[in-house]
């Protein structure tokens, strides 16, 4: 169906985001803005070691520094908490769900466990008073790397779970998986290391809580899931959620990291209920590095097998996933949401995956940019390059051969694809690219033998996003639903209030929401104000993240911007004296048909909604809607990137001089604020790809721990995108698919593949992560010894 | 705690601060700029940038008691009678933000680079505008309203 039945013309143009009128004159509400009357700072002191039996705290020197409120430990809180902080994804039957609490007692199990809290009567006040807190920790023996944490006699994490192995998880297509790899020509495996991200969002977390006479409790939270927060906040503190407001004020990026529920936020809400004054913890960066989840940390090894004209039969994954040292919100579960793309956009017969969680003694892993899928789709695209080289064959006939072509299409794995032109995607990169050109340019530098030689690398992916259907939610063991709401409300005098059930950081749903529903019910898109962010305005709904607010609650917006125009069809039809049937909407006026003369204005429809003067029989006045969308399926969107790459052999520097992402998220609303998150997805992917690594020592002392040992690129680093789109429409009815996460889950394997292209006439092969100078020099060195 | 007078957006402010307090802070906690943002504590990310004496300065690199006598530009002080500042009207037109956090300090950096007559190509903007971190729009869009406004090709 069409998405427009009034015609304005919002949907489709690059309307000019509402967010920026306050976020431009720096009168943003992120939370560390906000300030309360008798509010105390919150200081968390944290574990300098990874792991540490704590002998003793001792608190009374911080209790009596200047300015401090209070200063509690692990112990000092336990009967604060009726429950340890929820894992909503327990994988497998038995996985092993180590208890966690807002406060480490008894051992600390990773570098920044938190330990105790010092609350003060002002930020600098608090952070000296944590200084004064003595700690009597015993150091024990501990292990940071997954390939080794599994070895007997490795120091373990959770010493009563006799084990670091949190989960085995295992989907298979069939038992002949095996059979299929051993009766191939060719097969290739390969292993993969993916080293920890950390997420960096420039606003770090914060909360301000504040707690009421009558046991409510109200928080401020840079948090990308205020309904989650509010829901954890009952199993935690035993706060109802019918008591508890969150508000996600303006939030400064997540990427994932603030799709989280973390300990200072039942922290400070628990000490505000406890000290009758609103408490507030802002993070610092340094404690970003370590208290907020990291991503990826996965030892991949995956075997493809093909026959000899490039058909491939059949792909098998095997990968160590980190945990870290507990299970936070969906730890556990972020493999398997790139579990069922090792296939991506091609059609594989045979499929295995096999995901080991691993616990070590370092920050939890979790959420982060794609998360799962980036993993799944950096293997795999490395590996189809490699299987052409073993074939002979070119990287994109390989590609092309093995794309699927017809859709809905179920997969080995089980999941069915809506839609998709994966070769068109391929085409039209290429037409931006002019492959030919940068061909005929590296070929005359290796002739030449050019310091500076070029490559060329592509990603051609797929990925399943929008979470999600409820019911596989369920099937997969994920704790909640994947639905989400919408309301929309016109006012007596004829604007449109939105309220939405996922909660923007940096997305642009006041802009993009606020389209939809202005060309659906035809009214101006200034006429529209989009509300989130708040339980109490916003009862109903899941919040954002994994590429889900327009694909899920778009979706909710649509059908209740429906459920709208047919009351105010039915008060139209009552008062013209014509059935239902009889009108037509366009442009925000119904009209009879064939005599448009006989009309009225939607906005009169409200008006008369609202005076309730003639309403038909029965029908309750006002004129709003509420709609709860639950999705069929998954959200898949794809495409074909390309990077191209300058390499100096001598330095091992590396540039990217190019990259080509062209994409099919179905319709576009926005297409200027589309390409902004294509945009900032590459820059992560390519992050990734050539800077980006949270190191470890062998004990789990992290190495990189600010800004200046951490490479969050700069725009110095990294280059223009040409971006474009081809449209396949998503079985919804806006026809729209996720954006967010795919620049991320394409750019790393075309980074690394131009890199491997650029280099492969000496005979490099392969390419760790993150392609920095130092390791391209060594690739380089090791070829030509 | 020290005195300090300084001159913000165009205000003139006297108060007392402590000797350690850093000029973010001062902004922030006690004029209530809470425009600009921090976004760490290495001076890596930029997010503080604000013009002293019409240069841009990263706040967290100085110390409230330096401010004194000196004239503080923040992002709060750009617009004019309600209307954007060439740098911000670009930035809107251009997309150059999305959560908006980096913005006031990539606005201001972009402000004094243009004003300096540095931002001349794109290449240079990139360079100038290094000291900002900015993890929502890989720059692209930045770099862009950043030339744009300094009307200068990209």
């Amino acid at each position: 169906m069409t998405a427009v039945e009034s015609a304005p013309g919002f949907i489709g143009t690059s309307v000019k985001r509402k967010e920026d009128a306050s976020l431009l004159r720096g009168k943003g509400t992120f939370v560390d803005n906000l300030t309360l009357p008798g509010m105390v700072y919150m200081a968390v002191v944290r574990s300098p070691y990874p792991r540490a039996r704590i002998n003793g705290i001792d608190l009374a020197a911080a209790r009596a520094a200047d300015g401090v409120v209070a200063a509690f430990s692990g112990a000092d809180l336990a009967d604060e908490w009726v429950g340890g902080m929820p894992c909503a994804w327990p994988v497998t039957e038995d996985i092993k769900m180590p208890p966690h609490y807002p406060l480490a007692s008894g051992e600390a199990r990773y570098q920044g466990d938190g330990v105790a809290v010092v609350l003060a009567e002002s930020r600098a006040l608090a952070k000296d008073a944590a200084e004064l807190v003595e700690v009597d920790y015993e150091p024990l023996p501990s292990i940071a790397d997954i390939s080794k944490a599994l070895e007997v006699g490795a120091p373990l994490v959770h010493e009563d779970l006799g084990t670091n192995e949190c989960y085995v998880w295992k989907l298979e297509s069939s038992d002949d998986v095996q059979a299929a790899i051993e009766a191939a020509d060719v097969v290739v495996t390969r292993r993969y290391v993916q080293p920890r991200l950390i997420p960096n969002a420039i606003e770090p977390r914060g909360v301000l809580a504040q707690a009421g006479p009558a046991g409510e409790v109200t928080l401020w939270s840079a948090t990308q899931v205020p309904h989650i927060l509010r829901f954890t906040m009952q199993l935690v503190l035993g706060i109802p959620e019918s008591k508890t407001r969150v508000i996600a004020p303006d939030v400064g990026g997540g990427f994932g990291s603030k799709l989280d529920v973390y300990a200072e936020e039942y922290l400070a809400a628990a000490l505000a209920k406890r000290l009758g004054r609103p408490v507030k913890w802002t993070e610092e960066r340094a404690e970003n590095y370590v208290a907020t989840i990291h991503g990826r940390d996965v030892v991949h090894e995956l075997t493809f097998a093909a026959t000899k004209d490039g058909t491939i039969t059949a792909v098998k994954s095997e990968a160590l996933c980190a945990m870290g040292a507990y299970l936070q919100l969906v730890t556990p579960g972020i493999p398997l949401l790139g579990a069922w793309i090792y296939s991506g956009p091609y059609e594989i017969p045979n499929y295995s995956v096999t995901f080991t969680g691993v616990f070590t003694h370092t920050t939890p892993t979790d959420a982060y940019r794609g998360a799962g899928r980036p993993e799944a789709t950096y293997v795999l695209e490395r590996t189809m390059d490699a299987l052409a080289r073993e074939l002979g064959m070119d990287p994109l006939d390989l590609r092309r051969k093995n794309f699927i072509k017809e859709f809905p299409h179920t997969m080995a794995s089980g999941l069915t694809i809506d839609s998709g032109d994966y070769g068109a995607t391929l085409d039209r990169a290429l037409e931006l690219l002019d492959l030919d050109a940068i061909r005929a340019d590296q070929a005359a530098r290796r002739s030449s033998g050019d310091v500076k030689q070029i490559g060329v690398g592509f990603s051609t992916y797929n990925e399943m996003c929008g979470l999600a259907p409820s019911r596989i939610l369920g099937a997969i063991r994920y704790a909640v639903g994947g639905w989400d709401a919408s309301t929309v409300r016109f006012q007596p005098l004829g604007s449109v209030q939105v309220v939405i059930g996922t909660s923007p950081h940096g997305q642009s749903h006041e802009t993009t929401f606020a389209q939809i529903i202005a060309d659906q019910l035809g009214v101006d898109v200034d006429a529209v104000e989009v509300i989130h962010g708040d339980t109490a305005s916003s009862q109903l709904g899941m919040d954002t993240y994994g590429s889900r607010s327009l694909a899920v609650g778009g979706i909710a917006l649509w059908n209740a911007g429906e459920k709208v125009i047919a009351k105010a069809r039915r008060i139209v039809a009552h008062q013209l004296e014509v059935s239902d049937d009889d009108l037509e909407l366009e442009g925000g006026t119904f009209s009879v048909k064939g005599s448009p003369d006989r009309s009225m204005t939607i906005q009169a429809a409200a008006f008369s909604a609202h005076s309730a003067h003639n309403l038909p029989d029965g029908m309750e006045p006002g004129l709003e809607a509420t709609a709860v969308y639950d999705p069929p399926n998954f959200s898949w969107p794809g495409g074909a990137h390309a990077a191209v790459v300058e390499v100096d052999t001598e330095t091992g520097d590396t540039r990217l001089l190019r990259y080509v992402a062209v994409d099919d998220v179905g319709n576009a609303v926005n297409p200027q604020i589309i390409d902004g998150q294509v945009h900032g997805g590459v820059a992560q992917g390519i992050a990734a790809a050539l800077f980006e690594e949270g190191a470890y020592d062998d004990e789990g002392n992290l190495l990189t721990t600010t800004m200046a040992t951490y490479l969050v690129p700069s725009a110095a680093e990294l280059p223009s995108y040409e971006t474009d789109r081809t449209t396949t429409v998503a079985d919804n009815p806006l026809g729209v698919k996720g954006v967010g996460e795919t620049g991320t889950i394409a750019a790393a394997p075309a980074v690394i593949n131009a890199v491997v292209d650029a280099l492969s006439h000496l005979g490099v092969t392969d390419m760790p992560l993150p392609a920095t100078p130092e390791r391209v020099w060594k690739a380089i060195e090791e070829v030509r010894s | 705690m020290r005195r300090v007078a300084l001159t913000a957006n165009g205000v003139r402010r006297e108060l007392e601060v402590e000797p350690r307090e850093l000029l973010v802070y001062v902004l922030r906690d006690r004029l209530g700029l809470t425009g600009t943002t921090v976004g760490c504590d290495t001076s890596s990310c930029g997010s503080c940038t604000v013009l002293v004496n019409g240069e841009s300065v990263k706040s967290c690199t100085m110390l409230g008691v330096q401010a004194d006598g000196m004239e503080i530009t923040t992002i709060e002080g750009l617009a004019r009678n309600g209307d954007l500042h060439p740098v911000q009207q670009a930035f809107h037109e251009h997309h150059a933000l999305q959560c908006g956090y980096c913005t006031p300090g990539m606005v201001m950096a972009a402000v004094s680079l243009i004003e300096s007559g540095e931002a001349t190509d794109e290449a240079a903007i990139r360079e100038g505008l290094e000291g900002n971190l900015c993890r929502c729009t890989g720059y692209h869009n930045i770099v862009r309203a950043v030339a744009s406004a300094a009307g200068v090709a990209s």
